[in-house]
């Protein structure tokens, strides 16, 4: 194996990131789908362009944004602080909430489409046989949503393993602790060590291609940009 | 044992108005065009809409009024919609024990299995819902909701998804719950022909108003609604199978007009069974016609006379308490000087028989 010890922390790091992500991103983003997909709200739309932001803004910019929110004089910064909480920034813990923040509409899309998709009458079939709100969201509505819940999960963490901007503003590139693997293969470049780059790299396309056959195989009339 | 539904729902321009109070056992019927508010009433029933100050009771057990409102989970109801929306991604069977585990009423308890044998869809259970056809949907649907031993059964209109063979196919079915359940069926449609076969007690609703509620025999005669005064205006007469005479291959009906006489059908003797006679098979005679090939001549007495049209008026004939209307032109009424009170005979001439 030609990997050295920090390629293989950086793959370690990328793997618990886009998991711990794809988790929280999971929690969080089901409800909110959930509502975003029944809302009458007549401000969703401003919701769904912020939601959307981190899919037309320069990675970097986001980072920045962040990095400046994360740091010891940023809002969110001086919020932990008076919550006795160390600033984020240049921690996992900052490359968690960056990812989550990153990957939002990779997860809130699929799943709302899939919420959408569910249709309002089996819910209500489902109340007429006894169950109550949420017998119907456990026993109807995940089972039903299930194809949306597999693309939110997998786009979720194929789309974190991919982050380099956001990462390296937030993260900082520490080897061994927010150093991952997009940032390591930039590195290695730099350095000219292209066998490294190749392993890394060849590494990345496999676990991307295969998320995505799968997504494909799955859900067959997917589309990654929703009309 | 009654159930009291009072509602008063604004919808855009659309205003429903609607206090029934109608029987807690047999087929009701909510009968009306589409917009007449059908569905709007039979979903506030349901609880599947909220609608401030409403009002249903069914028998002792108030569902909705001023400080209470149960939720449609909460309520034992079965709802049949007009799409069978069973669960895609459960096979028949588990979508009928979703609602039957959910059951908390131990009255009227149907064992699943008999409802299987009632809806014939025994062959079906192992199988997932998209490889039915819609009239099976349809039959596991009605199935499922009587799984769940509801109090009252809520039908919306569950044959207009269907093409009319499948329609023919279904109706069977409905009618046979008509005498093997105890509970309440409210039915909602806007076809005379399902109502006619089906329902004991009509609603009429137009336009979100309740025009007329009473028995299906009496309203479908009464003249004093548009159903009533219609083309296809029809009366219906309760009878029973008396006989049957193989020689002539006929069945003898008895009924509050009569005996009848029908091509034979296989029906065992004593079946209840519901004649449909059309407004125009019936003519009126003044005296008892004997050099005829009508079979079906009765005595009776004109109660109502109402004009249909220009040229044609609907006679309203009475025998004992059953009803028959006769659609004849003005002219004849003129000439046999047809009025209210007076003595004449009805010839039918073709008679459908519902079983």
């Amino acid at each position: 194996m030609i990997l050295n010890e920090y390629d293989i922390s950086a793959l370690i790091i990328t793997l618990k990131l886009a998991l711990s992500t794809t988790f929280i991103l999971l929690v969080l983003g089901t409800p909110l789908s959930w509502w975003l997909s029944k809302t009458k709200f007549r401000l969703k739309f401003l919701i769904d362009a912020v939601i959307a932001l981190p899919l037309v803004l320069p990675p970097t910019v986001l980072g920045f944004y962040l990095l400046i929110a994360f740091g010891p004089d940023g809002f969110i910064g001086i919020l932990l602080d008076t919550l006795g909480i160390k600033p984020i920034a240049f921690t996992f813990t900052g490359l968690i909430a960056g990812s989550v923040i990153y990957s939002l509409p990779f997860v809130v899309q699929p799943l709302q489409d899939a919420f959408k998709s569910v249709g309002k009458q089996q819910i209500e079939v489902a109340a007429t046989l006894g169950a109550s709100p949420i017998d119907r969201f456990f026993t109807v509505i995940i089972p039903l949503a299930r194809h949306g819940f597999f693309t939110a999960a997998v786009l979720g963490f194929a789309h974190t393993i991919g982050e380099f901007g956001v990462v390296l503003m937030i993260g900082g590139n520490i080897p061994g602790e927010t150093q991952v693997l997009s940032i390591a293969i930039y590195d290695h470049v730099e350095s000219l060590e292209y066998i490294n780059a190749h392993w890394l790299s060849g590494i990345l396309l496999c676990i991307s291609f295969i998320m995505l056959i799968s997504i494909y195989a799955v859900n067959r009339k997917f589309r990654i940009v929703q009309s | 044992m009654s159930i009291h539904a009072k509602f008063q729902i604004k919808k855009g321009t659309f205003t429903l108005n609607a206090d029934l109070n109608i029987p807690a056992k047999a087929i009701t019927s909510i009968f009306g065009k589409s917009g007449s508010g059908k569905t709007t009433l039979l979903r506030a029933i349901a609880g599947l809409d909220f609608h401030k100050n409403g009002y249903i009771r069914i028998g002792e057990t108030v569902w909705q009024d001023k400080n209470i409102f149960v939720p449609p989970h909460k309520r034992a109801i079965g709802y049949v919609f007009q799409e069978p929306g069973l669960f895609r991604h459960l096979s028949v069977i588990k979508n009928i024990e979703y609602g039957q585990k959910r059951s908390s009423n131990s009255k009227n308890s149907m064992s699943p299995g008999y409802i299987i044998d009632l809806l014939n869809i025994k062959h079906l259970l192992d199988r997932q819902p998209q490889y039915l056809s819609g009239g099976e949907q349809q039959r596991v649907a009605i199935a499922r909701a009587l799984a769940y031993n509801p109090d009252l059964l809520l039908m919306d209109e569950p044959l207009s998804s269907l093409d009319e063979n499948l329609k023919l196919e279904i109706l069977p079915y409905i009618q046979s719950l008509h005498t093997e359940l105890k509970i309440p069926i409210i039915y909602v449609s806007h076809s005379t022909d399902e109502v006619a076969r089906i329902a004991d007690h009509i609603v009429i609703l137009e336009e979100g108003i309740v025009k007329a509620s009473g028995l299906i025999g009496e309203i479908l005669t009464s003249l004093d609604f548009n159903i009533s005064r219609d083309e296809n205006a029809e009366s219906l007469v309760e009878a029973i199978v008396m006989d049957h005479d193989n020689k002539f291959s006929l069945t003898y009906l008895d009924s509050e007009f009569g005996k009848f006489t029908v091509g034979q059908k296989n029906l065992p003797i004593g079946t209840k069974v519901r004649l449909r006679i059309a407004a125009r098979d019936v003519s009126i005679t003044l005296a008892a016609q004997t050099g005829t090939s009508i079979l079906n001549i009765f005595p009776a007495q004109i109660s109502k006379i109402a004009p249909v049209g220009r040229s044609q008026v609907m006679v309203k004939l009475v025998s004992n308490k059953a009803s028959i209307l006769a659609r004849v032109t003005r002219k004849s009424a003129n000439i046999l000087d047809l009025a209210p009170n007076k003595k004449v005979y009805v010839q039918v001439k073709s008679v459908a028989l519902l079983a």
